[in-house]
């Protein structure tokens, strides 16, 4: 059994993350979580910079997808879920009770583990979140399509069958359309909840290629399970366990030369 | 070995698929008996002439009979002779025949038995005609002659394709005669009608002034006066039409040699049965099949068509559905979507689905006491007073027929679309909840569409149910005989009030409450195919809509 240490990624002779010449969009302070009884999170209290890419890393069940959907607010539609502690976004706390929850999600776009288009046409599909807008304009929506399409790679396949059903794309084109349809609304945060854990390696490659590509415009935070991915796509990473926040470093640290044992076992394939 | 058998799983499998045969066995058997029957019905059969030898303790008697074989059948002598039909020493078995005779209105019956040893010299007599009439019944008899104004214009061979002809004419000017009578005079009829309500509206306004109402009642006599000028006009070219009707007629000779003369007004259509060919047969078949499904019935619903039955049905069912979906639509949603799942929302779905258990009849007790009395009641107290007593909305019609049936199928709805919703991965409302939709609009624009195949399926069932309901049906508004269309050239053209006919309903009357079982039994198989047909065609719509939309929603949850 590792040795959980509660001053998680704040050992002594060891200097502390530094995120000072970054740009902060997603702030956690104190958070903790609660399923009925369960304790899924425990006093989480991390930044996340601004157009990077920073990962979460951990086992089964250590809370790195609840701590994901802390940051859209899905978490609320699991009726005993309970929140303590701040969630910011650009400095605003999100689970102030005057904000609206719909216009948070518009700024916080999340993809899912498994690739979930609508049954519409892959235009419909990429169209939806702009139509709920109230955008009516062809035009604009023709644009907007073709540009989130072209910028998630899946134009060159897709343009000739605009209208046909989505469900017809293989999986990793689904997954890459359920990416251009996050992006078409403009958002600032992309949550990657395992995105390639339903993916073949090629599709995988491209997804990831994709990732690396959209930092420029999107801050991304991604759940995998792949430690290997979040190493080739993250600039930070963060490695939880047991709904704690164990290690949270520079990738390239964190995988060279980790700061904790559980940390270090877990990347070596010691654990469990 | 036995046990091992057992063991094996084998013997269920046995089972299964022998039970499961034996049902497709049943329903197989089932649709070609009624297939067989109800379609066998409009084929023209041989014309049998025979001679019927009894006899009686004062000597032998004999007659001719003319007529169609309905049934053969062989029957115990023991229940014939206590019949009192004499039958030879010996015999434990005859043979008996049931002929359809017609002419009721000279010997009181159509249909009679003859045991197989009193008849002889079966023939198949080519000058033999068999006219389907307007009243009484068929006739069977032999061609004599055609008269025009009681002079005989064509005799002998020639006769019957003068009667050909003239049958068209005479079938035209009744054809007249019908539509001066439903169409125009029912018109003026109804305006006069409209006129007298329109009178009691006046007396019973509290409105108007004394003066005014005076007034007021002289414009509505000046108009009834009208109509009534306009009627008179109407009748007396009703006559003029009715005494060219009675021109030409027939003068026929019965098998046992009456001579009798029957105007063309009255007859059908005619056949020469023993001289048709195959192709002349297929005709002949097409034309009364055709009669049947686009004609009025006649003589108590045992001849003519079942238009208005069919009409009836297809009517009651289509503003069925219309009700019923959105309602069983709305209520599936908020018991899955919005309702708190409580005890509270599980005793709700626990009382719909016994609702789908309670006996139809109950549903019709209800639709009477409470869509009929009370709903329609009060309605004609609000918005037809000037009808009173006589009933509008007040009474049994389609519009309560539709809701009784509504009400009816409202479960299967709830349950089907309910599970439709309940199968809609997670996933896909995450999906469009992440992209910044609101439940609602998560609901209406994701949610509702791709359960519509599900709802389809409530549609489908429900449909299937309520077309085949007779039971409630006869307490809250399926007549035996519905004079009238629920829809028509007249405003508002779709009468909701009025009384239906219904396929099961006239099944029913057929077969049971006609005056005459034996002319009534080929049309209740004929009308079952029908409704089995009906029903049939009605769910291949729903279902071909469904694959539609299944293929435009098409998820990988499918």
């Amino acid at each position: 059994m590792v040795n959980v240490n509660q001053n998680a990624g704040l050992d002594a002779d060891r200097p502390r993350l530094n995120l000072n010449h970054e740009k902060i969009t997603l702030e956690t302070n104190g958070l903790n979580l609660y399923y009925g009884d369960t304790h899924a999170l425990k006093n989480i209290s991390m930044q996340i910079p601004s157009q990077r890419v920073t990962a979460f890393i951990g086992p089964s069940g250590c809370g790195k997808s609840t701590l994901l959907r802390c940051f859209n607010r899905m978490n609320d539609l699991v009726d005993s879920c309970r929140i303590e502690g701040e969630v910011k976004i650009d400095g605003e706390d999100i689970y102030n009770a005057s904000v609206d929850v719909p216009e948070l999600r518009r700024k916080v776009g999340m993809v899912f583990q498994k690739p979930n288009p609508f049954p519409k046409s892959i235009y419909d599909n990429i169209a939806y979140g702009l139509r709920l807008q109230g955008v009516k304009s062809k035009r604009t929506l023709d644009e907007v399509v073709e540009r989130s399409l072209k910028r998630a790679a899946l134009w060159d396949e897709v343009k000739d069958r605009l209208d046909d059903n989505a469900f017809g794309l293989s999986g990793g084109q689904q997954q890459r359309l359920v990416i251009a349809r996050a992006i078409a609304i403009e958002p600032e945060v992309i949550l990657l909840d395992e995105p390639c854990s339903a993916l073949d390696p090629i599709s995988t490659a491209k997804v990831e290629e994709l990732i690396i590509d959209l930092k420029e415009s999107y801050t991304i935070v991604i759940v995998t399970h792949n430690m290997q991915q979040a190493a080739r796509v993250s600039d930070f990473t963060a490695y939880m366990y047991l709904g704690e926040l164990i290690e949270y470093d520079d990738t390239a640290k964190l995988f060279t030369n980790p700061g904790e044992k559980a940390t270090e076992d877990y990347i070596t394939g010691r654990y469990g | 070995m036995i046990r091992r058998w057992f063991k094996s799983g084998d013997p269920w499998i046995w089972l299964i698929g022998g039970a499961v045969s034996i049902s497709v066995i049943m329903v197989i058997g089932l649709l070609l008996m009624i297939g067989v029957r109800g379609l066998g019905h409009f084929w023209q059969p041989p014309i049998i002439g025979a001679t019927v030898t009894i006899e009686t303790s004062s000597g032998t008697q004999s007659r001719d009979i003319l007529g169609t074989i309905r049934t053969v059948e062989t029957v115990s002598a023991q229940s014939v002779r206590e019949a009192g039909v004499a039958v030879p020493e010996g015999q434990n078995f005859v043979d008996r025949y049931l002929f359809k005779l017609g002419n009721r209105d000279l010997t009181g019956q159509d249909f009679e038995w003859f045991v197989a040893d009193n008849l002889s010299e079966f023939r198949r007599p080519e000058d033999a005609i068999q006219l389907q009439r307007r009243e009484w019944g068929d006739f069977f008899g032999y061609l004599e002659a055609v008269t025009q104004d009681g002079q005989i214009v064509a005799e002998g061979e020639a006769a019957f394709d003068a009667l050909k002809e003239r049958l068209k004419r005479a079938n035209d000017i009744m054809r007249e005669i019908y539509e001066i009578e439903r169409f125009e005079i029912g018109g003026v009829n109804k305006k006069i009608e409209q006129q007298r309500l329109e009178r009691r509206r006046v007396e019973l306004s509290n409105t108007l002034s004394e003066e005014e109402k005076q007034i007021r009642y002289a414009e509505i006599e000046q108009a009834v006066a009208e109509f009534n000028a306009e009627y008179q006009v109407l009748f007396s070219e009703l006559r003029e039409v009715r005494e060219r009707s009675e021109r030409d007629a027939l003068i026929a000779r019965t098998a046992d040699g009456r001579s009798v003369t029957i105007p063309l007004a009255q007859v059908v259509r005619a056949t020469r049965a023993n001289t048709m060919g195959v192709g002349d047969k297929l005709r002949e078949y097409g034309s009364r099949f055709w009669e049947f499904l686009s004609e009025y019935p006649r003589e108590a619903n045992t001849e003519g068509g079942i238009l208005p039955a069919i009409f009836g049905t297809v009517m009651m069912v289509m503003i069925m559905s219309i009700v019923v979906s959105p309602f069983g639509v709305l209520a599936a949603i908020y018991l899955r979507e919005y309702a708190h799942q409580g005890p509270v929302t599980r005793m709700v779905r626990i009382s719909v689905n016994n609702l789908a258990g309670v006996p139809s009849i109950v549903f019709g007790v209800f639709g009477l006491g409470f869509f009929v009395y009370f709903l329609g009641g009060n309605i004609d107290q609000l918005f037809y007073p000037e009808a009173l007593p006589a009933p509008t909305f007040g009474s049994p019609g389609l519009i309560w027929a539709s809701l009784t049936l509504a009400l009816l199928t409202l479960p299967v709805v709830i349950v089907s679309t309910e599970e439709g919703l309940t199968r809609i991965p997670k996933a896909m409302r995450e999906g469009s909840l992440a992209l910044g939709a609101t439940k609602s609009e998560t609901l209406w624009k994701v949610i509702v569409p791709v359960s519509t195949p599900a709802m389809m399926t409530g549609l489908i069932l429900a449909v299937a149910r309520a077309a085949g309901e007779v039971a409630p049906l006869m307490l809250v508004g399926v007549v035996k005989l519905a004079p009238n269309l629920p829809v028509d050239g007249e405003f508002p053209y779709l009468h909701l009030e009025r009384r239906i006919m219904h396929l099961g309903f006239h099944i029913y009357d057929v077969g049971f409450q006609s005056p005459n079982v034996e002319a009534g039994r080929p049309l209740v198989y004929a009308t079952a195919l029908v409704l089995v047909a009906l029903i049939l065609i009605l769910n291949l719509t729903a279902i071909a809509i469904r694959n539609r939309l299944r293929e435009r929603y098409k998820s990988e949850s499918d």
